[in-house]
């Protein structure tokens, strides 16, 4: 082995400096390029004003709707009355309406509310009094109890009633935060730090001493937003208290709150279903149990697993479409087969014209023909891909070999004879490859002009993000939709694989 | 030539080995026979079901709306010929009565106080702008990452599997909700369509480009790692050279595709050509949509083209015939 020194190297090069140097222009074009891919993308920052829109983008509510995506929020509201508390949720809320978490401790006393009992005027039914009585002084949903001396007093006068009602309650959000909430003072704590906020009731909110910094207030009086971080976060109001509770996972994501299962163990909906009692008389627990799945009103399985059944079928259709019509097609527009220079050139223009005008063109005006539905997607994508097949298809043709349609003509084989044993053997597999690449593309495709109208899931998942507030079941699809694609790439890579081997295509 | 007439005598003149030979052909034939038409016979059942069950779902029935098929070129004849141009070049029409229809001139974009680009030009290079910047990002991230997918670079197999498997959830993750979800942080505009595409591109072009490498020749590669280059120098020494071209012929390849993708983008509120389309269908606006079709057919036919001669000039007559993925 020869070594060569720093001397001995330095004397080769100064000996053939071209062959070290490089060209110079290869160097001055590679630099030029890089530099102009610079000023490009300084142009492009400017052109579409990146640092504004950066600047102006909501990026606190990125991280909320991020977490939807994982993760639901529970949201009791608890609102101060007059010396004592009203917890409620909302009907969408994932726990139901009537929850009972064991996170939210209630202490509940007996407790002395004034009702105001007006007088009718006409001052001597009870029945009437009592009626106007529990259309005004409704407690929780409840008509607030009225006595009968109530009716015989004068007009609108204030009475004491005893009650048992929620006085205190003690809110717990992860492990190290809380909130203890009584009328009239609100008490945070987040780890060692402690918030105590004075309300006065309907009209200001006031901390006792300075905020930490996981609070803010944005003026004096004004509502104290308390942010726990992932666990939750809570509104202090002057007449309420929101609270968002997180918690991972998709919630109710088998049976929706107006289920009968819901809230139930896998087990005992299993001893329901395969033993148990009818719940509703008139069918089997294991179609009820069946059907309220179907129809979760949150997850609308069924409307999902339809939509996704449509864009697989879109792209199914479509690409099986576009291979039967291009298939004829390429034989005539391949110039070794056909003969004719006009046929040709013609039916190549043609395929052309339907790979250019985009797949969204095609999609956007089928939409109008057969309304928003698969239709229109099978149809755009037919529409698009027989051209791409086409000038594939008739690319492949052009390639073959012609020794095999010789031989066959040879022995004096009819014209279809001659393509059916000379051509399409050599090239039904590349076909048939090609095909199933584009029909796994296409199962991609379908899912983004199914946004525009053209059906599908792209259609669902669109309207879900509309919404921003039902990022869950975008993840849903998503994942839905990741598997299909899996799925398919996996089964055409084997089908290729089993067509034409391991030759890239 | 066909099978029936070697059926009909059997071993008229062949021999004991013939007659094996000639039973086992007979009998992968009709095997052959079978699965062609089993397979013939699944495509139909399916292609019925899928077909019904579309028909079923779709908001007009097949057979009602089939009379209908074309009539979206109903939607392309615009009042007179000469309509189509004033929409392109945003010229003052004879039929404005005030609408959106007509209002062509109101589009214009001033660039200086006499000089304009009229509406659906600047759309459109907006759009090629959104797709140039998308692919030129997808290109810088897929390279850097197509390396350490590579059999042939990296020892690591975790570290190629994780690569490859994160690639691969880019490229499958679907580019509308990605769209959707920066909308909702961004508001309408193109940065949206600029990230969606931006992601898919790099998951697609570090597919390739790790097959790419994984195909180049190592000898280069081995020379540099004699002399005792790092793993850095060797990559780029060795490895790039001989796979830039084949990288560029892919990523102008992936710039036809992204400009398709960025109109589509587009019209579900990224910006560009794609939304003004999408309005002009949905309104009715025969001139404008035109317009807007054939700028966006020249366009597309004019970047195939100029792709389609780069790519022959870099890489010669190599196969990138294929469609590529889209």
């Amino acid at each position: 082995m020869v070594l060569l020194s720093a001397s001995e190297v330095d004397e080769i090069a100064s000996r053939h400096p071209d062959a070290f140097a490089g060209s110079s222009r290869r160097r001055l074009v590679s630099w030029g390029l890089a530099a102009g891919t610079v000023a490009y993308l300084v142009f492009a920052w400017w052109f579409f004003s990146v640092g504004t829109v950066m600047a102006n983008g909501r990026w606190d509510i990125a991280g909320v709707y991020l977490a939807d995506w994982v993760s639901y929020e529970v949201r009791p509201r608890i609102e101060f009355e007059d010396g004592y508390l009203d917890i409620s949720y909302s009907r969408g809320d994932p726990l139901g309406e009537n929850a009972n978490p064991d996170w939210l401790v209630k202490e509940r006393a007996t407790v002395q509310s004034r009702v105001i009992v007006p007088d009718t005027g006409s001052g001597s039914g009870g029945g009437t009094s009592s009626s106007s009585g529990s259309f005004l002084g409704t407690v929780n949903g409840e008509p607030a109890p009225t006595g009968g001396a109530a009716s015989s007093k004068p007009a609108a006068k204030p009475e004491t009633v005893l009650r048992e009602e929620t006085v205190r309650a003690t809110v717990a959000i992860g492990s190290a935060n809380r909130i203890d909430i009584a009328p009239g003072v609100v008490t945070v704590t987040r780890g060692t730090e402690t918030l105590v906020a004075d309300i006065v009731r309907d009209e200001s909110v006031t901390a006792r001493g300075p905020l930490p910094s996981w609070a803010t207030q944005r003026n004096p009086g004004d509502k104290i937003a308390v942010s726990f971080g992932f666990p939750g976060r809570a509104d202090i109001e002057d007449d309420e208290v929101k609270i968002s509770h997180r918690f991972w996972g998709w919630e109710n994501f088998v049976f929706d709150t107006y289920s009968p299962f819901w809230g139930k163990s896998a087990g005992e909906v299993w001893r329901l279903v395969t033993s148990g009692q009818r719940i509703d008389p008139a069918r089997s627990n294991l179609s009820l149990a069946w059907n309220n799945i179907l129809y979760n009103a949150e997850w609308q399985h069924l409307d999902v697993w339809t939509k996704l059944l449509q864009t697989i079928v879109m792209a199914f259709v479509g690409t099986v479409l576009a291979s039967v019509v291009a298939f004829p097609l390429a034989f005539l527009a391949a110039r070794n087969i056909t003969q004719n220079r006009l046929a040709n050139q013609l039916l190549k223009r043609f395929f052309d014209f339907q790979r250019s005008v985009d797949m969204l063109i095609w999609a956007l005006f089928f939409t109008r023909a057969f309304g928003p539905g698969p239709l229109a997607g099978m149809s755009a994508i037919f529409f698009t891909d027989t051209g791409t097949l086409g000038k594939l298809y008739s690319e492949a043709l052009e390639n073959i070999d012609d020794k095999q349609r010789e031989g066959v003509k040879s022995v004096g084989a009819a014209p279809t004879s001659v393509q059916r044993y000379g051509v399409v053997p050599q090239v039904l597999p590349v076909f048939l490859s090609q095909s199933l690449y584009f029909w796994e593309s296409n199962t991609r495709s379908a899912t983004i002009i199914g946004a525009v109208g053209a059906g599908g899931i792209g259609l669902k998942l669109w309207e879900a993000m509309r919404t921003n507030s039902d990022w869950e079941n975008v993840a849903y699809m998503v994942v839905l939709i990741l598997i299909v694609v899996f799925v398919f790439d996996n089964i055409s890579n084997a089908l290729r694989r089993r067509l034409v081997g391991d030759r890239p295509i | 030539m066909t099978t029936s007439e070697h059926a009909a005598n059997p071993g008229a003149q062949l021999s004991e080995a013939g007659l094996v030979i000639e039973r086992h052909w007979q009998e992968l034939a009709s095997r052959r026979r079978l699965y062609t038409l089993g397979g013939i016979a699944f495509m139909v059942v399916a292609m019925g079901g899928s077909l019904w069950f579309a028909n079923e779902t779709n908001a007009g029935k097949l057979w009602d709306r089939l009379p209908h098929f074309f009539d979206f070129v109903s939607m392309l004849i615009p009042r007179d010929a000469t309509e189509v141009w004033r929409a392109l070049f945003d010229l003052p029409s004879p039929y404005d009565d005030g609408s959106l229809k007509f209002n062509y001139p109101e589009g214009r974009i001033y660039l200086t106080e006499g000089f304009y680009v009229p509406q659906y030009f600047y759309k459109m290079l907006e759009t090629l702008n959104i797709a140039l910047v998308s692919t030129l990002i997808g290109f810088g991230a897929g390279f850097l990452l197509c390396f350490l997918a590579a059999r042939n670079l990296v020892a690591n197999r975790w570290l190629r599997f994780f690569v490859r498997r994160f690639m691969e959830v880019l490229r499958a993750f679907p580019e509308i909700v990605i769209a959707g979800f920066f909308l909702a942080i961004f508001s309408l505009g193109a940065i949206p369509a600029i990230i969606a595409v931006s992601i898919h591109t790099i998951g697609a072009l570090g597919k390739m480009y790790f097959e790419v490498v994984e195909n180049a020749d190592m000898r280069p590669e081995e020379g540099l790692r004699a002399a005792g280059a790092n793993w850095t120098e060797r990559v780029w020494f060795g490895i790039v050279p001989q796979v830039m071209p084949n990288f560029i012929s892919y990523l102008l390849l992936r710039f036809e595709i992204n400009v398709r993708a960025s109109t589509i983008i587009g019209a579900v509120g990224g910006g560009g050509i794609g939304e003004v389309l999408r309005l002009s269908i949905s309104r009715g606006h025969e001139a404008k949509t035109l317009a807007i079709v054939l700028l966006l057919f020249l366009t597309i036919v004019a970047v195939d083209q100029l792709s389609a001669y780069l790519r022959k000039k870099l890489v010669g007559d190599q196969a990138f015939a294929f469609g590529g993925e889209r």
